[in-house]
Formats: C-alpha cells, sequence, structure tokens
C-alpha cells in the first residue's frame, strides 16, 4: 500500500494551482497493482470457503474422505448429490426449503411492511409520543435478541404458540435495523411539498401513502427487504428454541439435524448431502444479492447518509 | 419533523378538525409496528424481569426471591468464565474484522483497485451466506477427517495443531465471525465514505497532503459515524456469540462447554435444565451489560465530534 502514495501527489501536485476546473476529468486517481494484489488477499479469504463448498458438493462421501479438499475428486457426483438431497427421507429437505421460503414471504415481507409504514410515520408526521417512540426502538436495539429468546418461549409456549409456524413468524416481525433505515431513507426520498399537493388535492393519507410516496421509497424497500430476507433465511436461534417437530423446521435447523446425524450412535453419517444442502441454501441468496445489487447498494448509501 | 399545517388554513371551517385528525394520523403508520413490537420486545423484557426475582423448585413451587438469582449469578464462575470468554473475543476479534474492513473500504474508496466492484460485491458476499451454514463449512475444513488442515498434515508431512482443540476453539470461531462479517463493515464504511464531498480530497491535495493524511485527516472523521454504529453491533454481536460454537458443538464436543459463551449458558440453563428463573437473571445480566458498553462506546465515539 505504500508506492501507492508517492505517486499520486506528484501527479495531482503539480498542474494543480495552474488549472484547477480542467484538471477535474483527469482526477481519477491511477490505479495499483501492489494494492489490488493487497486487497485480492481478503478477496480470496472471502471466496475460498464457498469455492470448497462447490467443489465438495461435487464429491461422493468416498471421495471426500480420499481427495484434496480444494480440487475434484474421482468422480463428478453433484447431480446425484442434488438428487438424493431432496429425496432423502422421503424429501425432507423440500419440506424445510418450503417452510423456509414461507417465513422468509411472510416474516420479511411483514417485517419490511411495518418498517415502511412506521419509518414513513416517523419521517414525514408529528404525532403525539412520537419521542417516545424512538427511544424505545433505538434503546431496544441495544437488547440482545437471545436476551429475549427465553422469555418469548415461555410466553409463546404459555399462549399455546410453540412449535407451530407462528413461533418463528411473529418475531421476525420487527426489524428496528429496518425500521431505522426506513426511516432515514423517507425523510431524504419523499418531499413535503409533494405530499401537501396531494392532501391539498384531496388524496386520503392512504391513497397519498400508496400513490405518491411509496414509489418513491422503492430503492430503500429492496434493501430492507433483503436484509430482513437475510436474517429470516439465516435465521437459526428462533427456531431452534420455538420448534421440536421436525417437519416445521427451516433449512438452517435441517441441516444442523443432518449434520448431527453422523455423530449420534446407529446415525447414518450423510456429510456429502450436508455440503450439498448447505450449497443449495446459500445460492438464492446470492441469486438475490447480485441481481439487485444496484438497488440495495444505492439503498444501503441514503442510509447511511444521516450517520 | 414541523406540523404541516399551513396550507388548511384557506378553509376555515375544517381547520381544527383536520388538524387533529392529521395528528394521530402518524399512529395509524407506525401503530402495527408498535403493536408487535411491544408482543415481541416488551412484554418478554418485563416478563424476564418478573421470572429473574422468582425460584421455582420441585418441593415447595415458586417463590419470591427477591434479587437472590442475581447474587447467584455474580457468584457463579460458569457465568464468569463464560463472560471473559466472551469478552476476549471482543477485544481480540472486533478490532481485527473492522481493522480489515476498513483497509478494504478505504482501498476500493482510493479508486486504485482493478475491478472494483468484483472486489466489493465479492467481499461482501459471505454475508449472505446463514451462520450455520458458514460454522458447518468452516467445521469441515477445520477438520482433521476429510478438511484443510488434515490435507495439508498429509501433503506436508506436518502435524498442524487442531483448530477445534480446546486451547484454539475460540481463535476458529473468530475466523468464522469475521469472515462472516468483514464484508458486511466494509459495505457500511464504504457506503459512508461514498458521500464525503471529492473536493475536499482535492483542496487536501493541492496543500500537498499525501494519501495517509488524507485518511487520518478527512476520511476517518468524516465516516466516525458509521464506524461508532459498526463497532456498536459488533460489540452486541460478540456478547451474544451463539450460533457458532452451538453449532460447532456437534464437532468439538469436548472443546465447547455447555457455558462456554453466557447465551449458550443461558440456553442450555433453561432447555436442558428447566431453570427457567436462572436462565432469565443470566440473560438480563448480559443485556444489561451489553447496553452499558454500546452506550459508553456511543458517548465517546460521539463525544470526539465535538
Amino acid at each position: 500500500m505504500t508506492t501507492a502514495t508517492p505517486a499520486a501527489p506528484a501527479a495531482a501536485r503539480r498542474p494543480a494551482p495552474r488549472l484547477r476546473t480542467p484538471r477535474v476529468p483527469s482526477a481519477r486517481p491511477r490505479r495499483s497493482t501492489l494494492l489490488t494484489v493487497l486487497t485480492a488477499i481478503v478477496l480470496v479469504y472471502s471466496l475460498i470457503p464457498l469455492v470448497w463448498l462447490l467443489i465438495n458438493a461435487t464429491k461422493t462421501q468416498g471421495d471426500l474422505f480420499s481427495s484434496f479438499g480444494l480440487w475434484f475428486g474421482d468422480s463428478f457426483a453433484l447431480w446425484d448429490n442434488v438428487a438424493t438431497t431432496l429425496t432423502y427421507d422421503d424429501g425432507v429437505f423440500v419440506r424445510w426449503l418450503a417452510n423456509t421460503v414461507l417465513y422468509v414471504v411472510v416474516g420479511a415481507g411483514g417485517a419490511t411492511f411495518l418498517a415502511i409504514l412506521g419509518g414513513y410515520a416517523l419521517a414525514k408526521f408529528d404525532f403525539p409520543g412520537k419521542r417516545g417512540v424512538f427511544a424505545v426502538v433505538i434503546g431496544a436495539v441495544a437488547v440482545p435478541g437471545t436476551a429475549l429468546a427465553v422469555p418469548t418461549f415461555l410466553m409463546f409456549s404459555q399462549m399455546g404458540l410453540t412449535n407451530t409456524p407462528w413461533a418463528v413468524i411473529i418475531p421476525s416481525l420487527i426489524s428496528p435495523f429496518g425500521l431505522y433505515l426506513m426511516w432515514t431513507f423517507a425523510a431524504e426520498a419523499i418531499p413535503t411539498e409533494l405530499l401537501e399537493a396531494a392532501r391539498i388535492d384531496g388524496a386520503g393519507e392512504f391513497r397519498t401513502f400508496f400513490r405518491v410516496s411509496l414509489p418513491l421509497l422503492a430503492p430503500g424497500i429492496v434493501t430492507v427487504l433483503l436484509f430482513t430476507m437475510v436474517a429470516t433465511w439465516n435465521n437459526y436461534f428462533l427456531p431452534l428454541i420455538m420448534l421440536r417437530d421436525s417437519s416445521w423446521y427451516p433449512l438452517t435447523l435441517g441441516l444442523n439435524a443432518w449434520n448431527a446425524q453422523a455423530a449420534t450412535a446407529g446415525g447414518e453419517a450423510i456429510f456429502n448431502l450436508v455440503i450439498t444442502g448447505s450449497l443449495l441454501t446459500i445460492v438464492p441468496l446470492v441469486v438475490a444479492f447480485l441481481l439487485l445489487q444496484r438497488f440495495w447498494q444505492s439503498g444501503l448509501a441514503a442510509g447511511s447518509v444521516k450517520e | 419533523m414541523t406540523t404541516t399545517s399551513p396550507p388548511t388554513t384557506a378553509s376555515t371551517p375544517t381547520v381544527v378538525h383536520r388538524r387533529s385528525r392529521r395528528r394521530w394520523t402518524g399512529w395509524m403508520f407506525v401503530g402495527p409496528f408498535m403493536a408487535v413490537f411491544a408482543l415481541v420486545f416488551l412484554a418478554p423484557i418485563v416478563y424476564s424481569l418478573y421470572l429473574s426475582v422468582f425460584r421455582t423448585q420441585m418441593v415447595g413451587g415458586t417463590t419470591f426471591v427477591g434479587l437472590d438469582n442475581y447474587a447467584r449469578a455474580m457468584s457463579d464462575p460458569q457465568f464468569w468464565e463464560g463472560l471473559g470468554r466472551v469478552s476476549l473475543f471482543l477485544v481480540v476479534q472486533v478490532p481485527i474484522m473492522l481493522g480489515i474492513a476498513l483497509l478494504v473500504a478505504l482501498a476500493i474508496d482510493s479508486g486504485r483497485l482493478y475491478g472494483k466492484s468484483f472486489f466489493r460485491i465479492s467481499i461482501f458476499m459471505p454475508y449472505a451466506v446463514p451462520a450455520v451454514v458458514a460454522s458447518l463449512m468452516w467445521g469441515f475444513m477445520y477438520g482433521t477427517r476429510f478438511g484443510l488442515v488434515g490435507n495439508l498434515n498429509e501433503a506436508l508431512g506436518i502435524s498442524l495443531p487442531d483448530p477445534l482443540s480446546p486451547g484454539l476453539v475460540l481463535a476458529s470461531i473468530g475466523n468464522i465471525v469475521t469472515w462472516e462479517f468483514v464484508g458486511y463493515n466494509m459495505l457500511i464504511f464504504y457506503a459512508a465514505l461514498r458521500v464525503v464531498p471529492h473536493s475536499l480530497y482535492e483542496a487536501a491535495e493541492i496543500d500537498g497532503a499525501g494519501q495517509w493524511r488524507v485518511i487520518g485527516a478527512i476520511k476517518l472523521p468524516a465516516i466516525r459515524g458509521a464506524l461508532v454504529i459498526a463497532t456498536i453491533f459488533s460489540i452486541i454481536g460478540s456478547f451474544q456469540l451463539f450460533n457458532e460454537p452451538s453449532i460447532l458443538q456437534s464437532l468439538a464436543p469436548n472443546a465447547i462447554t455447555t457455558a462456554f459463551t453466557p447465551n449458550l449458558y443461558a440456553y442450555s440453563l433453561s432447555f436442558s435444565g428447566q431453570q427457567y428463573n436462572y436462565s432469565a437473571t443470566v440473560a438480563i445480566i448480559m443485556g444489561l451489560i451489553t447496553m452499558v458498553i454500546a452506550y459508553v462506546v456511543q458517548l465517546r465515539g460521539m463525544r470526539k465530534e465535538a
């Protein structure tokens, strides 16, 4: 990184005093191979486990033990592994996938919807108790989620909600971070004059919200949706506590159960299925992040302006 | 934030009516969030406070014991051991993770990288991987059976220390957590750096400031807010450490005890030990410690700004 420094001022300093404005287009700093190589170390670190996962998903259980971890084995068993993963134990993996999708659609979708409404209210309305709402929500962010897990479990078990999908969905509906992001985003993205204009034209508050505000919030919504989706898709602790019946498991719990199966007496070791199942679990999120890059990156940038 | 009243002044009769209605319309939007919030955040907090001052025994039922449970935690070596472990984790792992994230964010923001958007998205990618999958993957790679460590031992004829042994397992968990969140923190820093006006850099360069000086004098102060937020989130994450050790437990049962972290302890207290009252107490103490430390970091971070 050190060699990068002398080059830039030398290039920049000379013409600067004379022509300030024309220099702007050439203000693009020179690329540095050394800096690229150094950053590439972190890149390799980030990608190696994913590469490992991809390679090992192509191996049979025998090859897993006999071949080098970062290269392919004798057989190419990816499609066999995928087929076995999907059909093992009467297709329980597909059931877990369906559960996860249910939790994500209802939980993350609901969380995003509540965050949009709440963030919009905090950004664009003045109402009694607004400061209180704000203080309580910010304070709650600092409370460790796991500190709440045991009492939530006991409460839910008295309400008869444990071991049902609701026990996973209801707590996922609240995303303080999503509320915060929507609040900062709505404050920036919706001009108050526009709301005034809509009201003068006689539009009701909900009509104004759906017709005028919602479209302007789109990049922020995509961002919040992605982050709540990741949170629910990756959720482990909450379902671990709430669910006993494996037919309601999400993928994360299911994979862990498969992995633990090898350690139990008489359990069949199915590491190739754990690895292939892991790969299938992360593919949808990776694809979603890649496809929606433009949206969430601008949304995140807007959220950080306030900081 | 100001009340949006002026435009209605033209239609005199409706002013009062519309105004009062608008004052409460905010609640129509924030109400649903607050209702669910009360159910899943506020009620459990109140309930755990209630639980923590009682004790349930097989014989004698539930009795009010005041602060006895708190006193028990204060003299519980297992609790302190777990707390010491996550504190060590916090002091070592968080600076390493945030340091790498900051360096990468600065490198990408400097515009000196070839293919910077590829770097940005690739380094962020592990964030999309569930903690369960990350722990399983790294757990397999750590393994001496078919992991990379085993491969290296075989290929080079050496014997590397087992990453899942009691002495090293905390560092191995630190590596997993770092891997998961470097990209996320990098993105937060990068997003904050993006909005620093570039005219400031140009002015500094004209004044003859080098790159490191620009970073120290302009970039870092400009993203202080993001640094504070990321630090607070990382502190909360460290104290909550649960998923990674819980999943690695099946691979390293001897190294990871049931009281490895305070959260694992609280979990095993209530789900294997049925000691709900004491478990709630441990959770409350951890929550308080986390809040105090997060608050102190926030105060310090913000005061420097002045």
